[in-house]
């Protein structure tokens, strides 16, 4: 299969990702969503390393994958302290700095 | 064999934007993760598929899964109305512009491998062996990089998620 194929599945996926991050309100599902841009990303970025036929687009990739984790950990902690303080989990209604 | 796993992939991201319990939303992901992990197969990357499956699929989305479930999804309304509304349908646009700018500035690149099957490479590629070398050689500083990253991440949950019992009862004292 072509390698404009993968690109172009990718660029799709970034986009219904995004489409997610702007309309969704929950930030569980928000956090869902960045999860598929940045699996989107690196889709891209391996279809690449193919292209190009070596392996430094698929290191690229694995440390993406750390980072979505962290990214992960940190965003369900503010999830949990945000749960704990009683506060709603909306982010229409989250509009303040302070909590 | 790739429009299968492209089709079970579009489908996944589809199910976790426009599924209304949150719950139901991050099994679509899985479902997402596990189409990818076929389509790294594809391009050769059989040690990025496995950590897609152990890593994503597996330890990642259980993390979401108890969130979920101690947080309690409860299923949300997807149409907002009013001001809210027009700037969901607002983000939809802007979304499909994306897809758009993205493929034609792919499609207008004028790379000549992007229509070919990509290059030759010999049987070792993405191998775990391939890989390792890379990362403890020509990547030895991004890879401590990352490992230090995740150290601070996991100290900043354990920060985060802690309860705040003695702030909490100096508000209480305060209030009352």
């Amino acid at each position: 299969m072509d390698v404009v194929w993968f690109v172009v599945l990718s660029a799709l996926i970034f986009a219904i990702g995004a489409a997610g991050v702007m309309t969704r309100r929950s930030p569980l599902v928000i956090l869902l969503c960045t999860e598929l841009m940045l699996n989107a990303c690196n889709l891209a970025l391996l279809s690449f390393a193919r292209m190009h036929g070596s392996g430094d687009g698929q290191v690229f990739a694995l440390i993406v994958m750390v980072v979505a984790a962290c990214e992960v950990v940190i965003g369900l902690g503010l999830i949990v302290a945000i749960y704990r303080k009683r506060m709603p989990i909306d982010v229409d209604k989250l509009s303040e700095l302070r909590g | 064999m790739f429009f299968v796993a492209a089709a079970g992939a579009l489908a996944g991201a589809l199910g976790v934007v426009t599924l209304r319990n949150p719950f139901y939303s991050v099994l679509a992901l899985i479902g997402h993760l596990v189409s990818l992990a076929v389509l790294f197969l594809l391009l050769r990357s059989e040690f990025l598929a496995a950590a897609q499956i152990v890593v994503y699929a597996g330890a990642i989305m259980v993390l979401y899964l108890f969130v979920t479930a101690y947080v309690g999804g409860a299923d949300q309304a997807l149409r907002r109305t009013g001001e809210a509304g027009a700037a969901g349908q607002l983000g939809m646009v802007m979304a499909g512009a994306l897809f758009v700018v993205i493929s034609l500035a792919v499609l207008g690149s004028s790379l000549d491998a992007l229509d070919t099957r990509g290059a030759e490479v010999e049987p070792g590629f993405g191998s775990p062996a391939e890989i390792g070398q890379l990362l403890l050689k020509k990547f030895l500083i991004p890879f401590e990089a990352a490992s230090f990253l995740l150290l601070v991440a996991a100290v900043c949950a354990v920060v985060l998620a802690r309860r705040r019992r003695g702030l909490d009862e100096d508000l209480g004292e305060v209030r009352s």
